[in-house]
């Protein structure tokens, strides 16, 4: 049980988390909900990692998983955006259809070994104390893609021309029409620029945090926490930033209480009975009903709620709902 | 309201046609339903034919294996018929939370929930080995619908209490249910140190077609058993519920219209919950029925997925009960062919595909898209 090593892991395994749900807040502030992350994610992993074995360059297979991503997140966007079926349903679909694809695809990849996403220390920064072994040593490039992305994205969001529409689409897109913004084109984008964090995501574990081809084993709902994440956070990008982290912390801090033999003095039941540890794995989907029993209790005391068109397809010369 | 085609307006090569979309007035044909959702199977299974094909398959060879692995005899249709029963009954969950907008994707969890409470009954144990079979049987049933009920109580209190998005809970709660069969199965009932729990004693076994093997003697290998019987009931019983009853009339409003429920006085919440309970009832049934009919012990993987399944049987068969039963053998043949097909996602790859083909099909009976020779 060392904090820097369970901090430091936290970072690693939460930036999987961060992108995806940087990803779905996009998608959402646009107004389209995309239940299909935990596709979207499978099939970035398994297409990061078959392109990164076939070419040999690992970013070509981060270029491929977020392609895949967001080309499979468009059959999500014209379904809901232009033929207005059901979110939920298309996304679940969606969900079916990129873990069918990357299984079907992803035959015999168990085992192979291709290039990863290499791991460097921030010069100067990495020799700071404790902060610089937890924060900027022996990170993968990802990881420190993500923390530029939190404030890069939460500038574009609050602070720009093109970040004021986005939240106008998921708004009110009548009012945003009338105004002569592109509401199909947006929401579009985003639909698309979300699969394309979501293959990310993928493309992180199977690249860099536990390299590897699982099939299903690989993400493991990840990208369904990631969905319950965005709603813990309320759409906000930083604190889906902080719980993402947060996340990865305790996840490894749980996997790490089944390997001492003495815990506070006592004898670690998790070490006698390894059973015991199929609790331990149920924590993080218990955090996460327990975040969202939190986050809702905020979100209705401060009368923040989610994008007010999330989820109901607009439909171009008819008044809104 | 009519949308011009996006090509060549700028330019001044004009696109000789228009593609004019038109909101339906009057009603679609009774048959128009259906024929989209069979259209969608067909489109469905021949883009998984072009994919096959592309990654150097042979889909007409699957393809008349897929026949003969699931209705080429009397003896595979009793297997496919087996894997249509638990499919039938968690439909009909999807069925009755999605009639409420519920979406409860968690019928997976109920499902383990339901043959976890069910196992109680001979594991713990609660009856002894001579207590009749219609007594044990009676009990697991009852056990089964009580855990599945309460695994569904949980996201329908939260949803109710909190505004907790169902969603996502159900979800989790999959997890949690299949973690803690698991720590059953591998701790304190596992069957010398195996991965799952003894075999029930016999009367525990629902009966099968074989077992009158003596007297029929066609009968003999089929492993069809009394489950199916519990599907259909459970199928009338939920048209029944939802056509016949007042809580069904409350249901379907509240789905259509949560505003007019309001103003007519339902109680929302209260039936929130109370959906979901029924739904994880349906899918807790589903579990009790795979362990007793089936593998005869609880044990991990005893289902691959059919929670997910039932929504995609339940959307294509537009929420109707009575027309899950012919949705659910269609896949029930799917999983059956899908043990043996090569590659292994290929069966959740088609259901994908014709889950979006349905949804995408309903956009044709709302509208009307004709395409129209542009006046000069």
């Amino acid at each position: 049980m060392n904090l820097v090593i369970i901090l430091h892991a936290g970072l690693a395994t939460g930036t999987i988390l961060l992108f995806a749900a940087i990803g779905e807040i996009y998608a959402e502030r646009a107004g389209i909900l995309n239940l299909g992350v935990e596709g979207m994610m499978l099939l970035g992993a398994m297409a990061g990692f078959a392109t990164s074995l076939a070419t040999n360059n690992v970013w070509l297979g981060l270029a491929a998983a977020m392609l895949v991503g967001g080309v499979l997140s468009l059959a999500h966007g014209l379904v809901t955006i232009h033929l207005q079926a059901d979110q939920v349903v298309s996304g679940l679909s969606l969900t079916f259809l990129g873990t069918g694809l990357a299984l079907v695809l992803g035959e015999g990849l168990t085992g192979q070994s291709p290039p990863l996403v290499p791991d460097f220390a921030i010069p100067l920064l990495s020799e700071i104390p404790f902060v610089g072994p937890v924060f900027f040593a022996d990170h993968s490039l990802l990881t420190y893609v993500g923390y530029l992305l939190i404030p890069a994205v939460w500038y574009y969001i609050y602070h720009t021309r093109p970040g004021l529409h986005l939240r106008a689409v998921g708004e009110k897109p009548e009012a945003a029409d009338t105004l002569g913004v592109n509401v199909y084109g947006l929401r579009y984008m985003y639909v698309f620029i979300g699969g394309c964090l979501a293959g990310l995501a993928g493309a992180t574990i199977s690249l860099s945090v536990s390299p590897g081809w699982y099939s299903t084993q690989t993400t493991s709902g990840q990208g369904w926490i990631a969905i319950g994440l965005v709603i813990f956070a309320q759409w906000n990008p930083v604190r889906a930033a902080f719980g993402a982290y947060l996340f990865g912390a305790l996840r490894r801090g749980i996997l790490d209480l089944q390997g001492p033999a003495i815990l506070l003095g006592f004898a670690n039941p998790l070490f006698v009975n390894s059973n015991y540890g199929f609790f331990l794995q149920m924590t993080p989907y218990i955090l996460t009903i327990l975040a969202l029993v939190i986050g809702s209790r905020t979100a209705v005391r401060k009368r923040i709620g989610a994008p007010a068109a999330l989820g109901i397809p607009y439909i171009r010369g008819e008044r809104g709902l | 309201m009519t949308t011009a085609a996006p090509s060549g307006d700028k330019q001044g090569f004009r696109f000789p046609y228009s593609l004019s979309i038109e909101k339906r007035v009057e009603d679609v044909p009774r048959w128009a339903p259906a024929a989209t959702s069979i259209g969608s199977i067909l489109i469905a299974f021949l883009i998984s034919g072009i994919i096959l094909k592309l990654i150097g398959g042979q889909p007409l060879v699957v393809l008349k294996f897929f026949y003969a692995a699931t209705f080429g005899s009397w003896a595979v249709i009793s297997d496919t018929l087996v894997k249509a029963t638990p499919l039938i009954m968690v439909g009909l969950a999807s069925v009755v939370a999605f009639k409420m907008k519920l979406w409860n994707i968690g019928a997976e969890g109920q499902f383990y929930m339901g043959a976890f409470f069910a196992s109680l009954v001979v594991l713990v144990p609660l009856v002894s080995e001579d207590t009749p079979r219609v007594i044990v049987i009676t009990l697991m049933l009852v056990f089964s619908i009580i855990g599945g009920a309460f695994w569904g109580f949980i996201p329908g209190f939260l949803k109710a209490r909190f505004a907790v998005n169902e969603i996502i809970t159900t979800l989790m709660l999959n997890y949690i249910a299949v973690l803690w069969n698991n720590f059953w199965i591998f701790n304190s009932w596992s069957d010398a140190g195996f991965q799952m729990t003894p075999q029930f004693i016999k009367a525990a076994w629902l009966p099968r077609l074989a077992d009158y093997a003596r007297q029929i003697s066609g009968f003999s290998g089929m492993t069809l058993h009394l489950g199916i019987i519990f599907a259909v009931i459970a199928a009338i019983f939920v048209k029944w519920v939802l056509d016949r009853s007042k809580w069904g009339y409350e249901i379907k409003l509240t789905g259509d219209n949560p505003e007019a429920a309001r103003y007519a006085g339902i109680n929302i919440k209260r039936n929130m919950i109370l959906v979901m309970m029924f739904s994880g009832a349906l899918a807790g049934l589903a579990g009790m029925s795979e362990i007793t009919g089936v593998v005869h012990r609880l044990q991990e993987r005893i289902s691959p997925g059919y929670g997910f399944t039932g929504i995609i049987i339940a959307w294509l068969a537009k929420l109707n009960p009575l027309a899950v039963i012919p949705v659910s053998i269609l896949f029930g043949a799917l999983i059956v062919a899908g043990r043996e097909i090569q590659p292994a996602g290929l069966a959740s790859l088609l259901q994908g595909i014709v889950l979006f083909m349905v949804i995408s099909s309903d956009f044709f009976l709302r509208y009307k898209v004709r395409l129209a020779r542009r006046a000069a």
